[in-house]
């Protein structure tokens, strides 16, 4: 289920920041300096060995936020995007820890904070506009659309130009796949994209453990009930037992 | 009663160390409280977690496993023989959940939400369901420990109640421990590239539960022990030698999982490099675990309660070292070693523990917690868990 996504090609990035404007206007944030994701800042254009990298929240097509979290308050919504209810959120910041992208930042001086991460503009795209990075980039370095399309529209560059591009497209397998894919034209460990992600959905890990309770309960409560019985069987026996030894020398007593 | 005199009779080294906890305790939850976690904490979006849910969730939760152990020992194997250590062993274990969910109120962003799991449901996440487990364990645990105060008020209609019930209840809290004891390891299966390889295993639910069941009855010996000196009781040595075995033996199983795990998974040259992990990973293997279950299957070492007492205290620094370690050491690597508590949120810690001890001194004063023939009336100062001096019928 990736529905609709974004191709960042880093090529065409000129790093402008007129993404991180469009954010910080979207968000109601203050507008700084500092080019890296954080509570203010939803989208940023990271710069790794020279190469301006935009990043935001990944939209998974498993996200690993919203299987975690204790009171569901992520969603993927059939659109692409990953959704935050800050309402259902208690804090506990086991999105933050488990995301494999290192998304999800906090409100770290606010007495009632939220988790902050991109939604892929949800109110503007569910009504057939483009989010607005995409909107304000003036590059078409973020292109929006389907998933599927854009898969093909990557394939398309790099098949065009095999001696600009790095034959890959981020995003594809990662942690399982994402709903934002990446070209570039060099491998994307040098872009500061973790490339030692599993190729399978990170849910599966806990998963393959949560899914045996059921059974689990079912089968650890008849045996311990089992183990009850046999061992309260056998205490009663022995009372018994010993009740009869008494009643044995207390009418011999009587006979004497 | 003039404050001099006080101080001179009633103010013992470790009541005054009791003060000073709670007074910087207290402060630092002003500041939590009134600034939020960032002023309290060297939390960042970098490294969300920290010795909050390092200490006072994952060690407290192993920490209070006692209380099943002993619990499923007496009622469902029938294994009369402990007890008279089962009051001790439910009370450490209720009041160490009451005290990770206070702990949990100053970690969460927004403890006021504590309770949305109960209503907003995600069966995929592990720590929705450590939450219900936790929630459900309490409320049995606070029923198992309830016969002390119904005795104690000589309430007979409930206790009536509570004795028909015991069975499934014990049942009950078998089943909920194991799972989330479990559960807490589950909890760090979602970092496979997270964390340092010494620490990350598909086996982490298995050895949570097995350290788990080894660490509860070493508890129930520290805590026997140091209640002994300040009560001047005599310590039931026959059963805390018993219950050395347990842990013995469950040290054993754990110890062949994390070899198992080294081979497994190849770990033999992060085991073998001289670097701040692998030195942390052989303090707790070594220190924590190899040496504790040695003594423990020593006989002589079973007879003397001052050994037991050093084994068992052996065994419970090596699990809280084991889970500071899975869940704070093994992330350091990957955060550029970015995370040290910061002293408040040591002091909240600390406070924690302060406060453990306040609890159980407290019951134990005014329920009947240990069997009635084994007190003495003398109370006896000076000691870890008489630091307080709690008003008694002869002061009034």
């Amino acid at each position: 289920m990736l529905g609709y996504g974004m191709l960042i090609d880093t090529t065409l990035c000129i790093g402008c920041y007129a993404c991180e404007e469009a954010d910080a206007q979207r968000w109601g944030n203050p507008l700084t300096e500092e080019h890296i994701l954080s509570q203010h800042k939803n989208t940023a254009v990271h710069e790794v060995n020279g190469v301006f990298v935009p990043r935001m929240c990944m939209h998974c097509a498993d996200p690993t936020c919203a299987s975690v979290c204790p009171v569901a308050a992520f969603d993927k919504t059939p659109q692409g995007a990953v959704s935050y209810d800050p309402d259902k959120c208690m804090g506990c910041r086991y999105c933050m820890q488990a995301c494999p992208f290192d998304i999800p930042k906090y409100e770290w001086d606010k007495l009632a904070p939220k988790v902050t991460k991109c939604d892929m503009c949800h109110e503007r795209t569910t009504k057939g506009e483009q989010p607005a990075c995409v909107e304000a980039c003036p590059t078409g370095a973020r292109m929006y659309g389907k998933v599927s399309d854009l898969i093909e529209e990557a394939k398309k560059r790099i098949a065009e130009d095999p001696t600009k591009y790095h034959p890959g497209i981020y995003g594809v397998k990662e942690a399982g796949g994402t709903s934002i894919l990446y070209i570039s034209d060099r491998p994307f460990d040098q872009l500061g994209l973790k490339t030692n992600l599993p190729d399978h959905p990170l849910p599966n890990l806990t998963w393959a453990i949560l899914s045996k309770i059921p059974n689990y309960v079912f089968w650890g409560g008849t045996l311990l009930g089992g183990i009850w019985w046999i061992t309260n069987r056998r205490k009663e026996v022995m009372a018994y037992e010993m009740k009869l030894k008494d009643m044995d020398r207390h009418g011999n007593g009587n006979h004497e | 009663m003039n404050p001099i005199h006080y101080i001179k009779t009633k103010l013992t080294f470790w009541s005054a160390v009791f003060w000073i906890i709670m007074a910087v305790g207290l402060y630092a939850t002003v500041i939590r409280f009134a600034f939020g976690i960032g002023a309290a904490t060297n939390l960042s979006d970098i490294s969300p977690w920290g010795l909050w849910v390092a200490f006072d969730v994952v060690c407290g939760v192993a920490l209070a496993a006692g209380g099943f152990v002993v619990a499923g020992s007496v009622y469902l194997f029938n294994l009369e023989k402990y007890r008279p250590i089962l009051r001790p062993s439910v009370l450490t274990a209720f009041l160490g959940y009451v005290l990770v969910i206070f702990g949990l109120m100053y970690d969460l962003g927004k403890p006021w939400n504590v309770w949305h799991p109960i209503i907003m449901w995600n069966g995929r996440s592990v720590m929705f369901e450590v939450g219900w487990c936790v929630m459900l364990y309490t409320t049995v645990l606070a029923l198992e420990f309830s016969p002390a105060i119904f005795e104690r008020f000589n309430m007979k209609l409930p206790l009536k109640i509570i004795h028909a019930i015991t069975i499934p209840l014990v049942l009950i809290g078998v089943i909920l421990s194991t799972l989330h004891q479990s559960s807490l390891g589950s909890l760090f299966l979602i970092f496979p590239e997270k964390m340092y390889p010494l620490w990350y295993s598909s086996t982490l639910p298995y050895l949570f539960f097995i350290s788990a069941v080894s660490v509860g009855p070493a508890m129930v010996i520290v805590e026997s022990y140091l209640s002994s000196r300040a009560f001047n009781r005599e310590i039931e040595l026959p059963i805390l030698s018993q219950l050395a075995k347990v842990t013995a033996i469950a040290l054993a199983v754990y110890l062949v999982l994390k070899v198992e795990d080294v081979v497994n998974l190849k770990l033999w040259s992060y085991v073998f490099t001289l670097n701040s992990e692998a030195v942390l990973y052989w303090m707790e293997i070594g220190l924590g675990v190899v040496v504790p279950m040695v003594m423990f299957f020593s006989p002589r070492i079973r007879r003397d309660k001052k050994w037991l007492f050093v084994a068992g205290l052996m065994t419970v620094l090596g699990v809280v070292l084991n889970r500071l370690n899975v869940a704070i050491t093994a992330f350091e690597r990957y955060v550029n070693g970015v995370y040290f508590p910061k002293w408040t949120e040591i002091a909240v810690s600390l406070m924690i523990v302060a406060l453990g001890f306040l609890a159980f001194r407290l019951a134990v004063k005014y329920l009947p917690i240990f069997p009635a023939h084994e007190e003495h009336a003398r109370p006896a100062g000076g000691d870890v868990v008489s630091f307080i001096d709690v008003p008694t019928a002869a002061h009034n």
